[in-house]
């Protein structure tokens, strides 16, 4: 006990000073605890343990998209024309990657093919942002290279890059995406609510860096775009591309386009234009290679309408085909301006007019016609209006209406001037005088509901039959469009050489050659139509330059399509009956029908 | 077992004589204390694990340094009180000097020159003053007259506050906080007047308004702005805390598992291993993992001021009881810091933070705990 009292007595240090610090101490790990259970505990707590919880969730979790993929774009028979196919892209966010050393960033600038500097700039720019893309489009191993450099805050993310396998051969048409796969152009812009997906839904967990440390749900599936089938038919598209190409070139022309028509259908075969570009690679693409001229511009037709002037004279019932029409002396004058021929044809009948293309027999008939005869026609024909195929920037053409017509003004319309259509109107009226009168709606776009609308008949089938007889003249030895001839098919079309319109007025040396046609002409299949602008070489008719266009892709496209040809009907029925059943119709139908 | 051994001093001290001695009293080593801090390091190595997660060289390290410190800690031990008390006046001495140097050559780190460089070695001098200041104040008051006269209280303060204001120069707030607050428990326990603490606590008050506006650096001041109002600044000032107090709220009162933790597995809590670990803890353990560190230190608190409470010396008794509240010091105001009770100041937690330095000074203060403890057959001979 001594030592207890001697430690008691010991003079200034108390006991109690003791006992304070303890019960002190107490006070202070209770008070910690408290608040701990505050912070942890409590459900009542303000700024408790459940808004914390919120909040340490709202820090980890983020809900990422999922690209959804785009429907492809596929001709009739299931070419692929654009197809979207995963791709890489990189992006950094400039606050965490500026604090990387510069051998890092000379490093990730190699990896990414960039120069340094530049790099360095744009990390400068952005130097307030949290996103920048530093490529996109990259091929997984690409985008891995510059993944495994490990830096904070480089990231990848999936998208979709368009490819387009046809390239320039059908690039007008199909239109292109922009790189955040919208559609930008053409096609993929008209159908862009079709082909695009609806992205989805992921929830992951991500660390401060930004990087995705564990996928947890998915909120909402991807779904992706539909895919949009086209009535093009490449093989044909390819033939009409190549011809207008080299026809272009061999021309020395500003640019040109071909459009063929299945005329049982309306469904838009081919669609070429020239100049083209390649839409896989568009750097340094000019605008005018990414016109789809066949629908967009409209020019005036020229003489490709007088077989449609015929018609109308025809359907007076004062003319014949073999009315006679005195083109003597080889020209004539009317109000304001005298039309000539190149010769003095003499007298021809209707047929003979088309033939020779004689303006003074067109415009003497013209006069002798109706005043309102030839618009009323035209429009039923389907001039004047848009085709409808829902083509962006597609054009109605201009056709004018007038209460009072001055002679000039319906001369000019007799043979082409003074109104504008487009490539497919065009066909589109030729279509209506191959299939015997009956006008059926023209697409881009394959559906099988489209052949239950019923076709309209515009014109009398017997007129039309007596039109095709007189433009298959003009494919004639004495034609103008004879080298539209197709060995072994009846050709019906017309010729047309347009003067351009220029600064002042019609320019007396430019031109556009035209070419509208079907085949076979007893049994028509497809219309055609072909344009060819500024021929700048030494020939610019289009009966020497648009016409061979024409009368090569026919070629071809009779022998890709198994057309019969005329001269061995008998042959072919008889092979027919060899055949299986199933290809047996081709030849019956043909035969009926001849 | 201490307990026992002291059992059976009491009846007469010349007993230790005849009896064999125990080896715990041979080696001088508190065993409660010692089992206790080896409990706490292997916690604190293991919640470091999670912290650092991925690695593991920091374990590896922190590792190491525990063992130096434990070896440090037994050296320590065996030092008999005697010469620390008789080499504290130099220890101050040469510490004070040190703390001068950094100021003219010291190396610095985010703004504060606290490192002295020598071959190669880094360490700063103010965690020798961190053990130097109490034991000379301790030693001091040893010498003099209990309680203190007012001639020895304004000594024993200008003991205090010399390296108190160099190492503010540097500036460490934090480290000068807690080496003052050293020297005043030891003024506390030597038996401080009421009336002189109270005039203390009011002289504080007047003080305050100047010291808000002169005293502080601007950083000092928006951190116990951010004390009172959080979430005025949650992206700048307040970040730190709002982090960890969202990571020790996720946790609940079980946790999200070991290795768990969203928070401070993802990087969202800043200084995961150092200073805001605990938050580390809560998270991954919830309620019940922070209640069981907690109830550690205050086992170990609890021991230090009972070693304090039966030290037969003044200059023991003080220096004991100095320790052990700075300890507590340290562990309440980094978990008040890191849940937001406190403002934001530098202080680690203790054996769990990792950090070589502050682990060896704590241990070394460990060290000197168990010589006084044991220290009693010396006093008997």
């Amino acid at each position: 006990m001594g030592a207890v009292k001697k430690q008691q007595n010991q003079p200034g240090i108390a006991r109690w000073r003791f006992a304070l610090v303890a019960a002190l101490l107490c006070l202070l790990a209770l008070a910690l605890i408290f608040h701990l259970a505050r912070l942890q505990v409590l459900p009542e707590a303000e700024r408790g343990y459940r808004f914390l919880q919120d909040q340490g969730r709202a820090r980890t979790i983020r809900t990422e998209e999922i690209p959804a993929y785009r429907g492809a774009i596929l001709d009739r028979n299931g070419e692929l024309l654009a197809v979207s196919t995963p791709v890489h892209s990189l992006w950094a966010n400039p606050q965490l990657l500026r604090e990387a050393s510069a051998k890092q960033l000379r490093k990730l600038a190699a990896a990414l093919d960039m120069n340094p500097a530049n790099l360095a700039k744009r990390l400068e720019k952005y130097r307030n942002k949290e996103f920048m893309y530093l490529r996109r489009h990259l091929s997984p191993e690409q985008a891995g290279r510059v993944l495994d450099l490990q830096l904070t805050g480089v990231y990848s993310r999936k998208e979709y890059r368009r490819f387009y396998p046809a390239g320039e051969v059908v690039a007008q048409l199909v239109g292109f995406t922009d790189i955040d796969d919208r559609g930008q152009e053409g096609l993929e812009l008209a159908y862009e609510d079709w082909l695009s997906g609806q992205p989805g839904a992921q929830q992951v967990v991500k660390d401060l860096k930004g990087r995705t440390v564990q996928d947890l749900a998915t909120k909402r599936e991807a779904r992706p775009g539909r895919d949009l089938r086209l009535s093009i038919d490449m093989r044909l598209q390819y033939l009409a591309y190549r011809e207008l190409k080299k026809a272009v070139a061999e021309n020395d022309a500003a640019s040109g386009f071909m459009v063929i028509l299945d005329t049982r259908s309306g469904d838009v075969l081919a669609m070429a234009n020239q100049p083209s570009f390649n839409p896989n690679n568009r750097s340094g693409v000019k605008a005018a290679a990414t016109r789809n001229r066949a629908l967009i511009d409209q020019f005036e037709p020229g003489s490709t309408v007088k077989p449609l002037t015929a018609l109308a004279a025809l359907e007076t019932g004062r003319y014949q085909p073999h009315t006679p029409v005195d083109t003597s002396p080889g020209y004539i004058r009317v109000p304001g301006k005298t039309l000539v021929d190149p010769v003095n044809y003499g007298r021809l009948d209707l047929t003979g007019v088309i033939t020779k293309s004689s303006q003074v027999g067109i415009t003497k008939i013209a006069l002798d016609l109706e005043p309102n005869a030839l618009r009323e026609l035209f429009y039923r024909l389907g001039l004047g209006e848009a085709v409808g195929t829902g083509f962006p920037g597609e054009a109605a053409g201009i056709l004018p209406s007038r209460s009072r017509w001055h002679p000039i003004e319906r001369a000019n319309f007799a043979f082409g001037y003074g109104l504008t259509v487009n490539g497919l109107q065009l066909a589109q009226a030729y279509s209506v005088l191959a299939n015997a009168g009956l006008k059926r709606p023209v697409s881009l776009v394959l559906s099988g509901e489209k052949l239950a609308v019923e076709p309209e008949r515009v014109v009398d089938g017997e007129l039309a039959k007596q039109v095709t007889a007189m433009l298959e003249t003009v494919i004639g030895a004495h034609g103008t469009g004879k080298r539209a001839a197709v060995e072994g098919y009846r050709v019906a079309g017309k010729t047309g050489t347009v003067h351009k319109v220029g600064t002042d007025g019609y320019a007396d040396n430019r031109y556009r050659s035209v070419f509208a046609g079907f085949i076979p002409a007893d049994n028509p299949r497809l219309a055609a139509v072909v344009v060819i602008d500024d021929p700048r070489h030494a020939k610019y008719y289009g009966g020497e330059v648009a016409a061979p266009v024409f009368g090569s892709v026919m070629a071809g496209a009779m022998r890709l399509l198994r057309v019969p040809p005329a001269e061995l009907a008998p042959a072919a029925q008889q092979l027919a009956r060899s055949l299986p059943a199933g290809q047996a119709p081709v030849a019956n139908e043909r035969g009926s029908k001849s | 077992m201490a307990r026992r051994d002291y059992m059976h001093r009491l009846p007469d001290s010349q007993g230790g004589l005849s009896r064999p001695v125990s080896l715990s009293r041979r080696w001088h080593i508190d065993v409660p204390l010692l089992v206790l801090l080896m409990v706490l390091a292997s916690v604190g190595l293991g919640v470091l694990y999670s912290a650092a997660a991925g690695e593991v060289h920091y374990v590896k390290r922190q590792a190491v340094f525990m063992a130096l410190a434990f070896v440090g800690m037994f050296v320590i031990a065996q030092i008999p009180l005697d010469v620390y008390r008789r080499w504290s006046p130099w220890a101050y001495l040469g510490g004070c000097g040190l703390l001068v140097a950094v100021l003219f050559f010291g190396a610095g780190a985010k703004g504060a020159q606290r490192w002295l460089e020598l071959g190669g070695f880094r360490f700063q001098p103010s965690e020798i003053m961190k053990l130097a200041v109490p034991m000379s104040v301790a030693a001091f008051l040893h010498k003099r007259s209990l309680p203190p006269t007012f001639a020895t209280v304004v000594g024993a303060l200008a003991i205090v506050a010399v390296p108190a204001a160099l190492i503010v120069r540097q500036p460490d707030l934090g480290t000068s906080i807690l080496i003052a607050a050293s020297g005043l428990f030891a003024l506390y326990l030597a038996g401080l007047s009421w009336r002189m603490i109270g005039g203390a606590a009011v002289a504080m008050l007047v003080a305050a308004w100047p010291i808000w506006q002169w005293g502080l650096r601007d950083y000092q001041r928006q951190r116990i702005l951010t004390l009172f109002n959080p979430d005025a600044d949650r992206l700048g000032a307040g970040w730190n805390i709002f982090q960890s107090k969202a990571a020790i709220g996720s946790g609940g009162l079980l946790g999200k598992g070991y290795m768990q933790g969203t928070q401070s597995q993802l990087d969202f809590l800043p200084e995961s291993h150092t200073d805001f670990i605990i938050a580390v803890l809560s998270e991954e353990w919830g309620m019940r993992g922070a209640l069981l560190l907690l109830l550690l230190y205050v086992l170990i608190i609890a021991r230090g001021i009972y070693i304090s409470f039966m030290a037969q010396q003044v200059f023991g008794r003080l220096l004991a009881g100095s320790i052990t509240l700075t300890f507590f010091v340290y562990v309440f105001v980094n978990i008040g810091m890191v849940t937001g009770l406190l403002p934001v100041v530098g202080v680690p937690l203790p054996m769990v933070s990792y950090g070589g330095t502050s682990l060896i000074t704590l241990m070394a203060g460990f060290g000197i705990l168990m010589a006084i403890g044991t220290e009693r057959r010396r006093v008997t001979f």
